[in-house]
């Protein structure tokens, strides 16, 4: 399981699940779970372009993304948010269905592209997606107190000169690039399970941001671990693995959250106090 | 109850200055040529019932809200623009937002500011004492997202402090309060005034809570403006002059009562429920 | 009229079931669609589709008929989500993206031991993308009755229906059993994307259920006059896009035909980005008509400076 030819998805896994842990986090703070899942739509759009045209295809996935992105930021403003998600989300895909009516790809490729495929991730391809990821995490440093700040107290952060809008692009930009270099592996339709899955269930656990990312980044490892392991040893696809395995992830942690609640908060008692 | 008036002492710029603006949003003028300063270390009330243009002015003086007419002026001592903290009223955070309180005060040192920083001591110590200054040492590392809603008052005016700005800005914080609670704010953002030398302004529907610490007031009514101290303001025939009709102010147990009776001319109309204030 | 209409348009017997079967999917669809967006709750549409297509690769597996499978998964799905889900916005998109992300995953399953383990091929595409042009003309009287079904519960359940969906506290204290009515959106819901989802496939039930709604809800404020344009601009779009889809065989040399699914939701998007323009320059002008000041009633007396 981890010689030859696998050495490259232990490798793109550990990069993607780094990646999502952290960009995630800000996902699940910002409530942009939707973006989250529309915007590798337009990566598989790109991707089936880029073949359509024998372009490269990363650069297709982030091509298209980042354009989904852009188009959903800036019409967000003016629209509803979840209208124009809704919009470009099935623009991107009928746009990725027009792109594959034109082309020979064979339905293994299709599904490859939506739902992950272990070894999809070439030698060739490791530098730029590490690259890439390495890119997706300097600019999510450099955002750091304005995405906290902006993501929590919006009003406040106006107040004190942070343009929410132009964050707001900036890190759908980030999410774009972050699902470009993840797609490969983990597939277009479930990426965003990693972003969402895995920092849910940090933020439930952890209570101040530094931790949250970290558990975030350490419980999306294990998830990306555990699925390409059963995704090996079963054969089944690797986005089932991941779409199940973030799902549980978050129900236990919720889970034990709110047992744990319950069992400190003992059952109230009504107290008679002694009148003055 | 007499207002504090200003010590004495040499004239100095004022931090806040408003000198007759007014904001037209779609064809309203929600503003009329209002104009008043505010000084450092004086706790200045903006009063006026729902919709008569605080939380527009609120918005014009952070920069947030473009002028249609006139000019305001925020002035920091060493001359750099906008030192202004902001405690904006609703604030609705996730319960599980992993953020404890002392995390969101932190964030109010260069939370505006790219990059993120690594933890020091001074840092923290700094956090501590701003905690400490607004009596939240208790539930410092409670997560914002659970906090009652003066505890989250307190934590978001030591964000606001922390910054070290010389004008304090709430809008609406004892709103949704219950009294207690209101007087405890009212009596830490006095207390942050005088000995910090900040000037404060905060927006209210209520003068009564506000009564025992006023230095001056700002009393809007449909976007036009009276101020003073209380004694100036808060009487029958200023009212009726700002309103636009009669207007009976009674003083009851020290309390102020303002009773503005149903709008006499279809431009001013002001609903009786919204403009009688009861301590 | 040919360079409009290509030959054999009017004749073909798979053009007439796209047609109806595009045209009462469209009408269905924007009716809940209008609720739908006014709640703010696209995602939760476009998750039940997805969901809608899990049950449907399911049914393949098992070879029972697609049409059950859509719908039980429509169904499954949006009580999943409410399980899950929670009051606060941003804790109820999280609730529907894990529930999503868990039934995309099952869906690969299904599908991959489809391909593997029957002789089917493409059964990913023909889930997930649909066919307008390929579904069976058996299906039209299931999908008419139906849709007539949904339609005929959301009239009824209207005025209740707009109450919750606006002000649920007012709803509530005048009586309504807002649990009720929630439960009873969702059950139409799902059963009209699951409906949907079959008839026109995953995308464009998405598509037909938030586009045309959402167009028509910038253009009027009116609920009844929203949900009766919402219909119109449904159908109108569909049929063109039908119509685009079968032109487009004989377009140019060598031209593969476009996908009807990108013909149609080419237009919603357009149709909707359009609409935008025009309700921003008509709130310009609504603006400018204005007068921008009023008399002062009373003088005025500012007391000033410190």
């Amino acid at each position: 399981m981890f010689s030859g030819f696998m050495t490259n998805a232990w490798i793109v896994a550990t990069m993607v699940a780094v990646v999502a842990g952290v960009v995630g986090l800000f996902v699940v703070l910002r409530g942009d779970a939707f973006p989250a899942h529309a915007i590798p739509n337009g990566a598989f759009a790109g991707a089936a372009g880029a073949a359509l045209i024998g372009a490269n295809e990363l650069l297709g996935l982030g091509v298209f993304a980042v354009a989904a992105a852009l188009t959903i930021g800036w019409l967000g403003r003016r629209g509803r948010h979840d209208v124009v998600t809704a919009l470009a989300l099935v623009m991107m895909l009928a746009l990725g269905a027009a792109f594959l009516s034109h082309t020979t790809e064979y339905s293994q490729e299709i599904f490859s592209l939506l739902f992950g495929e272990v070894l999809g991730v070439s030698t060739t391809a490791l530098a730029p997606v590490a690259l890439l990821g390495a890119g997706c995490l300097i600019a999510v440093g450099a955002l750091y107190r304005p995405l906290l700040l902006s993501s929590s107290l919006p009003d406040v952060a106006a107040a004190r000169g942070v343009h929410n809008h132009l964050i707001e692009m900036a890190f759908l930009v980030i999410l774009a690039l972050a699902t470009a270099m993840t797609v490969p592996v983990v597939g277009s339709l479930l990426i965003f399970s990693l972003m969402v899955g895995p920092p849910a269930a940090a933020r439930v656990l952890a209570s101040r941001p530094s931790r949250a990312i970290t558990l975030s980044v350490a419980i999306a490892l294990l998830t990306a671990w555990f699925s390409i392991a059963s995704s090996y040893w079963s054969n089944w696809p690797i986005g089932f693995f991941v779409g199940v395995y973030s799902a549980a992830v978050y129900g236990v942690a919720k889970g034990g959250a709110l047992l744990h609640a319950r069992l400190r908060a003992p059952t109230p008692v009504l107290a008679v106090s002694a009148a003055a | 109850m007499t207002a504090r008036s200003l010590t004495e002492g040499p004239p100095v710029a004022p931090v806040l200055a408003v000198d007759h603006a007014s904001v037209v949003l779609a064809g309203r003028r929600v503003l009329d040529e209002v104009s008043f300063t505010v000084a450092a270390g004086q706790f200045t009330g903006l009063i006026g019932s729902n919709g008569a243009g605080k939380t527009t002015l609120l918005r014009a003086i952070l920069g947030l809200q473009r002028l249609s007419g006139g000019r305001i002026d925020v002035a920091d001592g060493s001359g750099r623009h906008r030192a202004i903290g902001y405690v904006p009223q609703k604030v609705v955070l996730d319960p599980d937002l992993p953020m404890r309180a002392r995390d969101m005060v932190e964030l109010g040192i260069g939370g505006n500011r790219l990059g993120f920083s690594l933890p020091s001591r001074a840092r923290r110590a700094r956090v501590d004492e701003l905690l400490a200054a607004v009596g939240a040492q208790g539930f410092a590392d409670s997560r914002v997202g659970r906090l009652s809603g003066g505890e989250l008052q307190r934590i978001l005016i030591a964000h606001a402090l922390i910054g070290q700005p010389r004008l304090l800005l709430l809008d609406e914080p004892l709103a949704n309060l219950d009294l207690s609670s209101g007087q405890e704010v009212v009596e830490l953002l006095h207390r942050i005034a005088t000995e910090h030398q900040v000037a404060v302004l905060l927006s209210a529907h209520e003068i009564n809570p506000l009564l025992p610490v006023l230095d001056r007031l700002v009393y809007l009514a449909d976007g036009r403006a009276v101020t003073g101290t209380v004694d100036e303001v808060v009487r029958s025939d200023v009212l009726s002059a700002l309103y636009g009709h009669h207007v009976d102010v009674l003083r009851v147990h020290g309390r102020v009562l303002v009773v503005v009776g149903p709008g006499s001319d279809d431009g001013d109309k002001v609903a009786p429920h919204d403009a009688i204030e009861v301590g | 009229m040919s360079w409009l209409f290509e030959p054999g348009f009017f004749s073909s017997a798979q053009v007439h079931t796209a047609l109806i079967i595009g045209g009462v999917t469209a009408v269905v669809s924007a009716s809940i669609g209008v609720f739908t967006v006014i709640r703010g709750q696209s995602f939760a549409g476009h998750a039940l589709t997805d969901t809608a297509a899990t049950g449907g690769s399911a049914a393949v597996l098992v070879s029972i008929n697609p049409l059950v499978g859509f719908l039980a998964g429509a169904v499954l799905g949006a009580g999943a989500m409410e399980a899950v889900g929670v009051r606060h916005v941003r804790s109820r998109d999280l609730a529907t993206g894990i529930v999503l992300g868990a039934s995309i995953g099952l869906a690969s399953l299904f599908l991959y031991l489809t391909t593997t383990t029957t002789a089917t091929t493409g059964a990913t595409q023909e889930i997930l993308f649909g066919s307008i042009f390929v579904t069976a003309p058996s299906t039209v009287p299931v999908v008419i009755v139906f849709g007539v079904l949904a339609v005929l519960v959301v009239a009824a359940g209207f005025r209740p229906l707009l109450l919750t969906s606006i002000d649920p506290d007012l709803a509530a204290a005048s009586g309504l059993r807002v649990g009720v009515v929630e439960l009873a959106y969702m059950a139409a819901l799902a059963f009209a994307v699951g409906l949907s989802s079959i008839a026109v496939g995953a995308i464009l039930s998405t598509a037909l259920l938030i586009g045309p709604a959402a167009t028509a809800l910038r253009l009027t404020k009116r609920i009844v006059a929203a949900v009766a344009l919402a219909a119109g601009l449904g159908v109108a779009t569909t049929w063109l896009g039908i119509l685009v889809a079968y032109d487009s065989a004989d377009w140019g040399a060598g031209h593969d035909t476009l996908p009807v699914s990108f013909c149609i939701v080419g237009l919603v998007f357009v149709l909707y980005l359009v609409s935008g323009l025009a309700f921003r320059v008509s709130e310009g002008a609504r603006a400018a008509r204005r007068s921008p000041s009023r008399p002062g009633a009373a003088p005025r007396m500012s007391s000033g400076s410190s």
